[in-house]
């Protein structure tokens, strides 16, 4: 099928929908991101950063052990995890910090669910000097403790959300409610590729950086494209990043990996596009967790960062006309992966980044021994040990 | 006897020269039978039209107070059944606030058809743009509804003029930058966004967001044509030990607003 381009949709997917009040900010944004798309100076500063700050491009590891648990076939890691701040996220938010100086605003705010895009925009705000605020849900403060303390370390401010399931979803309905009051002085630092045109097309730009080296690097490693591209799926940054660049390359299958919590079956789960319907949610028109009446439903999964109950618009659409596929993954089988990377490889990952390398031992034993895989390894796993430590039973 | 439109109920209020008094509640807040007792007590107090809220989980343009009395109405399991039921049993024009998933989510043919037939005259979408209003604007015209969508002081003249015409029977004008709540004193942003608005329409302009009191609703008055009440109301049912105190100091609060209205237009 041809993939359309309205501006701002991706077929059906996408839009804007926002209290009027943000539309002027939403248009500055988009205008900005623009402007900046083709000002060599702008590019210059954000390469400039990759290179000395974040420390890309980041490398490509063949995990040959976890192979054999893998039907053997090969597996290349594309290791965001060694970023700074330890994961993907860094990506989007230098790029978006710069265009706030762009734009001549001087706070941040963000939402944060593991606390990565939190420490990451907390980052980028110690760096430029911009002042920055937090939302992050009050169940999702004690789950990810150290990265809570990390951002304040870094001068930011955290505010525990208390509403509703006291999550990543509550946690951008109080950014929103800042930003709406705010909006003159404050630009909303959103974490993923969700929310109202521009941010799902800005935030993809941002992370492309990912897909654009891997591919380059496979074809120089293996002298061919890799047969899937493995990435895990929350709001979907990490994800789109690494597939965009594969997109016309209709060999390589792309395949999302959501967070199946419990298991789909049971409810408990936070896989938007395997469980969910089309609606809107958060500025957007995306698959969601949602029931008859169309109110969000509760997402659940061992991983804070992929504990949402919507997905990006693009991913959507990816998945309706069949260019992508997305599965969901159960906490169990992404523990699982997790123990298997840390032992066979001393990579230990993210619990997010765990359920693609699931994914991974399942589509690896699919294609068997000829196949190339391409994993996106989305982040490192040390604000994690908490949370697998308790899972394995080890005592602390 | 049918009831006014919401055209014949702002311009009896020019003639009597007054701004028109407009109050929300939720359906389903504080239960059920007690937002239709609310809604009573509205009108007993001088509400001339009110704004039936679909509570809804994820309310980006509601401050702690209106997300409270949602929190209940979910509790309560209200949906779009219920909401329909509050509004038919309403004596004055009604019409229902909402975000936009519960409609797309009932369907916008199915929801339009539905509130046509409940008595409601039309429906408040705070986060529905003119730009994804596209099935919204036939199916409206179809059942004979209001559209009002909500302009706030950021709207720049070449937008407002653009959301106003997709307006009707009144536009919603946001007081200031922010989400509901009551405040203590009016931004001077809610007379220059109607001044604004002035030069781009000829529907009629309500304010709301804040007004909480009969002195700012008379504030208000002296420049808009009608004053939207939603938080100071659900404030006092909060404080309230029951649904027949609630009734009663909401009747008392109407009523000063009510007043408050009556004060603002000199001319
Ligand atoms: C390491 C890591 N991977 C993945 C995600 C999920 O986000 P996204 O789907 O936007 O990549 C997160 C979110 O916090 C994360 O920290």
């Amino acid at each position: 099928m041809e993939r359309i381009e309205l501006v701002g949709h991706f077929g059906p997917y996408g839009g804007r929908f926002v209290p009027e009040a943000l539309i002027g900010a939403l248009d500055e944004l988009e205008a900005a991101h623009n402007s900046a798309s083709k000002d060599p100076e702008f590019q210059r500063e954000l390469n400039h950063l990759h290179k000395s700050y974040t420390g890309r491009p980041s490398i490509i590891t063949e995990a040959n052990r976890f192979a054999e648990h893998a039907g053997n076939a090969r597996i290349l890691l594309k290791r965001e995890d060694l970023n700074h701040t330890g994961s993907h996220k860094i990506n989007n938010v230098l790029g978006q910090a710069l265009l706030t100086k762009r734009m001549g605003k001087k706070r941040i705010i963000a939402e944060t669910g593991a606390g990565q895009h939190g420490v990451a925009s907390a980052t980028a705000a110690a760096l430029l000097g911009l002042e920055c605020v937090v939302y992050m849900g009050e169940e999702d403060t004690k789950r990810q403790s150290l990265n809570v303390a990390r951002m304040k370390l870094l001068g930011a401010t955290v505010i525990p959300v208390t509403t509703g399931s006291r999550t990543l979803k509550d946690a951008i309905n109080e950014a929103m409610r800042d930003w709406v009051t705010n909006v003159s002085t404050t630009h909303y630092l959103l974490g993923t590729v969700a929310g109202p045109h521009p941010f799902p097309t800005m935030v993809r730009d941002f992370h492309r950086i990912i897909g654009i080296e891997a591919r380059q690097q496979v074809l120089e490693m293996t002298g061919r494209l890799p047969d899937a591209v493995l990435a895990c799926v929350g709001g979907g940054s990490n994800a789109i990043g690494i597939f965009h660049p594969f997109i016309d390359d209709s060999g390589v299958r792309l395949i999302g990996l959501e967070a199946g919590g419990a298991g789909v079956e049971s409810g408990k789960h936070a896989a938007t596009i395997v469980g969910g319907t089309p609606g809107v949610l958060h500025g957007t028109r995306s698959y969601l967790l949602q029931d008859s009446d169309g109110q969000t439903i509760e997402s659940h999964s061992i991983s804070a960062g992929l504990d949402y109950p919507g997905v990006g618009p693009e991913h959507a659409y990816l998945h309706d006309i069949g260019r992508a596929e997305y599965r969901a993954i159960t906490d169990d089988q992404a523990m699982h992966a997790f123990s298997l990377l840390s032992q066979s490889e001393g990579i230990i990952p993210a619990i997010e980044t765990a359920h693609a390398l699931a994914g991974a031992l399942q589509v690896g034993n699919e294609l068997g021994s000829g196949a190339i895989l391409l994993i996106n390894l989305s982040g490192r796993g040390d604000k994690d040990v908490q949370t697998a430590a308790q899972y394995f039973g080890i005592p602390l | 006897m049918s009831k006014e439109s919401l055209a014949q109920v702002f311009a009896r209020a020019k003639s009597e020269k007054r701004a028109v008094l407009i109050g929300y509640v939720p359906a389903g807040f504080p239960t059920l039978e007690g937002s239709k007792e609310l809604i009573r007590a509205l009108i007993a107090g001088g509400v001339d039209i009110v704004e039936v809220g679909f509570a809804y989980s994820d309310p980006v343009m509601d401050g702690a107070i209106i997300q409270e009395a949602a929190e209940v109405a979910l509790r309560n399991k209200t949906g779009a059944k219920e909401v329909l039921e509050v509004v038919s049993s309403v004596s004055v024009p009604s019409l229902v606030m909402s975000y936009w998933n519960p409609i797309e989510r009932y369907g916008v043919k199915e929801f339009t058809e539905a509130l046509a037939s409940a008595g409601g005259v039309g429906v408040i979408t705070p986060d529905l743009t003119i730009e994804e209003s596209g099935d919204w604007i036939d199916e409206t015209e179809r059942n004979d509804l209001h559209r009002v969508y909500v302009v706030a002081p950021s709207t720049d003249d070449s937008r407002l003029a653009k959301v106003a015409n997709k307006c009707s029977g009144f536009v919603y004008a946001a007081s200031l930058m922010g989400v509901t709540g009551a405040r203590n004193s009016l931004a001077d942003s809610a007379s220059e966004l109607v001044a604004r608005l002035r030069k781009v329409t000829d529907l009629p302009i309500a304010v709301g967001l804040g007004v909480s009191t009969a002195e700012q609703a008379a504030d208000v008055a002296k420049f808009a044509d009608g004053v939207i009440v939603g938080s100071a109301f659900i404030k006092l049912v909060l404080q309230a030990p029951n649904i027949t105190q609630s009734c009663k100091n909401v009747t008392l609060l109407a009523r000063e607003l009510s007043d408050g209205v009556r004060q603002g237009q000199v001319g």
